[in-house]
């Protein structure tokens, strides 16, 4: 099942690729096939989570088969309630995504079969990377997921993509090899052990000494804190997401940087308890940091595209403090989390997007009383901004609540300063509704056109879900609990059920 | 006193069909008519690699390897030799095709017609006119293949000089003949040359010194515990010189540069893989044998010195050709960490398959985009070069790739397999400063890949109608994508080298 969800978006990339593109008529073609592929994609996933059972924590729908038998290499994949609910992320944002993206101006002669089959190709191997239970295959695809972002950087973004794309993948890269070090490392602790094997189930067995433990921990938090990303290795963000098409920002911080998190628990915390225990002091501090600085950095942005990429880097700080609470209140809160800002930083970029498309300019001054022109744009952008701010009634509210309860019960100093991440955070948003959409029309903002219907039908699903689930948030808490329960059980602290 | 061997012709009959060739070659040079010499020669010299790839292949499934440890022997087929047997034919067919290749430069090779005219002179106009070719470079092509074979299954010192003779005197003459840039082939040569005999000479002396305390040429005498252990260490210090030299290790990497760029390219191509694999399982041979002396933190402080060097001077490249070679010094390093582990050598074979086909693939691809003064090798040239040609654009990125160490390639297999090999024997430093330099080395692989797809098209002209060539690409490509994807019927057949060491 699980194979056939990630092989759906891959083979779909292999037809698009083959479907003629000479003319504008075939490529809009392409286009919709590309659609089509990924709401198959969608009722794949829905027919998974439909059948799925959230009484457990464990590893659902596994697959197993050998793969490279002299390196202990397994194809091997499952899902659990954390895993499902990044895979329901991506398959949700994909089609959203592809959708948005009709209008994307693809510089030189590029066609559009290229850039909608990358896209298809980051899908497919986010699934893997979500569901692959055998550290081999979840390297492999995890490092992989770079070259489809390197191409869709490099060859649509903006004037700088060539700059960006490189940037962007050799920062990424370095933190992948460091873990390429650690992995190394795991084959050598396992053969040590008997015999090889890069099974999850395998390598928590695997006994190990306290400082192998922490190397190898270190190893993988390399990757993680890049992809996540975690002051101070996030410079590499705001580069990319300024060059990148929103397409490919949303597909970069929502989806695939959720990796650096997702990473977090499934390795970090499910392989080297006791050493992610012993950096936790560490990692929680440079997470608060992450949240007050990514808020400031976004408050002093002019361009909007570096705005929304440092409101994640603060996002991201609350996601990565709340898992290394180890409560279970904080932790659901953050798996939780990751979905819902997944949900309203896809908004804002996709609403952006055709902000700083329709105007051709992406800074801030450059608009200005554009709600009078373009009424349902400056509504979703309210909306986007409102859940990244936090609003109650809004998903991401219950999740960030959850990270800050649960935090509070291990640190109180640490939660009080994140909190005033969420004041910083409602300056940066209403900052950025403020200067752009109210006020006086300005003559330069004149040529914004309002959004398109198929805009709209992009876009509306994604403010649904947010409203939904910040109205009825229960379902996705049930299903992720049992997971974390599970997780943190094997680091013995565990907290409020 | 020498006692007279038995030999196995059966075991050696890959050995016997490329020496066949070769001497046939010369044969056919002096009794076959120009007209169909051409054909005749590519021919002979495909069909013996070929068969020394078939003959090999059924030697290891069926043939009985036990290895008997009688005085005497000078080569052994063992399950290591077959294996580079194996992929040395498979790097000699690619090679060979890429020889054969004469729809490159408007219906010419892409070696000289004559090469004893000067450049530039009214001879080498004549030559040009009456279109005579040099088809010496199949039968030294096999040459070079007979001695890289016979390198790696050496069991005796003078037998693997021997084979490094046979193998370099060839090549030398093979560097200095391109059809283009005539001084800077020759200079290659001479430099080659020179820097070559210099190597040799000290592996000559290490041998020399091996003998004196052991008596005997056999490698495996280098493991005999002996009394005057500086002997020894001189000995096998002095030999390793001479193999570092020819695997194109810091500080013995200086001749990589200039003789990669100034020989022909298909030259470069077979020299780059074969020379390489040849040299590291000799390498491996001499010092997996030489158990009693502790080298193994030696070659650590070499792979590092190696791998950072050559990634480091490769970022300052613009030139295509001479990235690669700053990059085949950076993967000498690489594939040294291989040699950390418990002396086995399945890792290195493995990096060795995947470092050569990837190699030659890029190099046939350097021979394909060309320009009006021949292969147009300043990476500013190949600006959009994957937009407008995708088959030789994806290809290249598939190398780069490869050679980056991105998975889903065989490189990334590769790297992974050294750098298990280094982290069993310990050596953690090494590996993380080897994962640092991927990192760096990746920088100059990706630029190219970015000058290819993301900047706009330059009017490079890709040559077309180079059938051969462009099969070559497209094999190499398709094999990294596979070794890295399913590695494991290659990864198990390397296991399969045992130990080297009778």
């Amino acid at each position: 099942m699980i194979t056939l969800l990630a092989l759906v978006p891959i083979l779909g990339a292999l037809l698009v690729t083959l479907l003629p593109r000479s003319s504008h008529r075939q490529q809009l073609l392409a286009r919709h096939v590309a659609v089509g592929v990924s709401v198959v994609a969608l009722v794949v996933a829905l027919v998974i989570a439909g059948r799925f059972d959230i009484g457990t924590g464990g590893y659902q729908f596994v697959e197993e088969h050998s793969w490279i038998g002299p390196l202990g290499a397994w194809y091997s994949v499952g899902l659990n309630g954390i895993g499902l609910t990044l895979v329901l992320l991506t398959v949700i944002l994909t089609p959203v995504v592809l959708l948005a993206s009709y209008r994307d101006e693809l510089p030189g002669r590029r066609s559009a079969n290229s850039y909608v089959a990358w896209m298809l190709v980051l899908e497919g191997l986010a699934i893997l990377v979500f569901t692959a239970t055998d550290a081999f295959l979840f390297y492999v695809a995890f490092e992989a997921t770079l070259v489809p972002i390197y191409f869709l950087i490099g060859s649509y973004g903006g004037p700088e993509r060539q700059k960006a794309a490189i940037t962007f993948l050799l920062y990424n890269l370095l933190g992948g090899l460091l873990m390429l070090a650690a992995v190394v490392g795991l084959y050598v602790v396992s053969q040590d052990a008997g015999e090889a094997s890069f099974r999850l189930a395998d390598l928590a067995s695997v006994p190990m000494g306290e400082t192998t433990e922490k190397l190898l921990f270190l190893g993988f938090m390399a990757a993680f804190a890049v992809k996540a990303p975690l002051w101070p290795f996030h410079t590499w963000l705001p580069e990319a997401a300024a060059s990148a098409t929103p397409a490919t920002s949303v597909l970069m911080v929502s989806v695939i940087d959720k990796v650096g998190t997702f990473g977090m628990i499934r390795w970090g915390l499910e392989l080297f308890p006791g050493a992610a225990d012993w950096a936790s002091p560490t990692i929680m501090a440079l997470a608060v940091v992450s949240i007050v600085y990514g808020a400031l950095a976004a408050i002093g942005s002019t361009d909007i595209r570096r705005l929304v990429a440092y409101t994640s880097v603060s996002h991201f700080g609350f996601i990565i403090l709340g898992i290394f609470t180890f409560t279970q209140t904080a932790t659901t809160g953050s798996v939780l989390y990751m979905f819902n800002h997944g949900l309203s930083t896809a908004a804002l970029f996709l609403v952006t997007g055709v902000m700083i498309a329709r105007r051709g300019s992406a800074e801030i001054t450059a608009f200005g009383g554009v709600q009078k022109i373009a009424p349902v744009m400056s509504g979703v952008l309210l909306v986007a901004g409102l859940s990244s701010l936090s609003l109650p009634g809004l998903a991401p509210f219950v999740s960030e609540f959850l990270v800050l309860a649960g935090t509070f019960t291990v640190n109180v100093p640490l939660a009080v300063i994140a909190t005033t991440g969420i004041v910083l955070a409602a300056v940066y948003v209403l900052v950025l509704y403020q200067r752009t959409m109210t006020g006086p029309l300005t003559d330069q903002a004149k040529v914004v056109t309002d959004l398109t219907p198929r805009e709209v039908a992009a876009l509306s699903p994604l403010v649904v879900v947010i409203i939904g689930l910040g109205l009825f948030p229960q379902p996705m808490l049930d299903l992720v609990n049992p997971a974390v329960a599970l997780v943190l059980g094997s680091i013995e602290l565990g907290g409020l059920p | 006193m020498i006692p007279a061997p038995e030999l196995d012709y059966a075991l050696l009959s890959p050995l016997l069909i490329v020496a066949a060739a070769a001497l046939g070659g010369v044969l056919v040079e002096a009794f076959c008519p120009r007209g169909p010499r051409f054909v005749v020669q590519t021919g002979l010299a495909g069909l013996a690699s070929v068969a020394a790839l078939a003959v090999s292949a059924v030697l290891f499934a069926t043939a009985d390897l036990g290895v008997t440890d009688e005085p005497g022997r000078t080569v052994v087929a063992d399950e290591a030799s077959l294996i580079t047997w194996m992929m040395l034919a498979v790097f000699a067919v690619l090679g060979v095709l890429l020889f054969a290749d004469r729809r490159l430069d408007g219906g010419l090779s892409a070696f000289t017609g004559r090469a004893a005219d000067r450049p530039g002179s009214a001879e080498e106009a004549e030559a040009l006119r009456l279109r005579v070719e040099h088809t010496e470079v199949f039968p030294l092509a096999m040459f070079a293949l007979l001695g890289m074979m016979l390198f790696a299954a050496s069991s005796d010192l003078l037998t693997m000089f021997v084979a490094l003779e046979v193998l370099s005197l060839p090549l030398y003459l093979l560097c200095g003949i391109a059809r283009r840039r005539r001084l800077l082939s020759q200079e290659a040569a001479l430099k080659y040359f020179v820097l070559g005999a210099f190597s040799s000479a000290f592996f000559l002396y290490g041998i020399a010194l091996a003998y004196g305390y052991s008596g005997s040429f056999a490698i495996g005498a280098l493991g005999e515990d002996h009394p005057d252990t500086e002997l020894r260490l001189a000995a096998v210090a002095l030999m390793a010189v001479g193999l570092l030299f020819k695997v194109g290790a810091v500080p013995f990497h200086t001749w990589t540069p200039d003789v990669y760029v100034g020989a022909p390219t298909p030259v470069t191509a077979f020299m780059a893989a074969g020379t390489k694999a040849a040299a590291f399982v000799a390498l491996m041979r001499v010092l997996f044998a030489a158990t009693e002396t502790d080298w193994q933190p030696l070659v650590a402080v070499v792979a590092g010195v190696t791998m950072l060097v050559g990634s480091l001077l490769a970022i300052a490249q613009s030139d295509v050709k001479r990235m690669l070679a700053y990059s085949s010094i950076a993967h000498a390093g690489f594939l040294l960490t291989g040699l950390l582990g418990d002396l086995s050598p399945s890792a290195v074979l493995f990096y060795l398959a995947t470092y050569g086909v990837a190699s030659i693939g890029a190099f046939a691809v350097v021979m394909l985009v060309r320009d009006a003064g021949g292969e147009a090798t300043a990476s500013a040239r190949w600006a959009g070069l994957g937009r407008e040609n995708p088959v030789l654009g994806v290809s290249f990125a598939i190398f780069m790739l490869s050679f980056a160490g991105i998975p889903l390639t065989g490189g990334f297999v590769g790297k992974l397999s050294v750098f298990i090999e280094a982290g069993d024997g310990g050596y953690w430093p090494v590996v993380v400063l080897g994962v640092v330099v991927s990192a760096v080395a990746a920088f100059f692989y990706v630029r190219m890949i970015t000058v290819m797809f993301f900047a706009e098209p330059d009017g490079v002209a890709v040559a077309s109608g180079a059938i051969a060539t462009t099969t070559v690409v497209v094999v190499a490509a398709l094999g990294t994508v596979i070794l890295g994807i399913l590695p494991g019927p290659v990864l198990e057949l390397v296991q399969h080298a045992g130990s080297l060491v009778p």
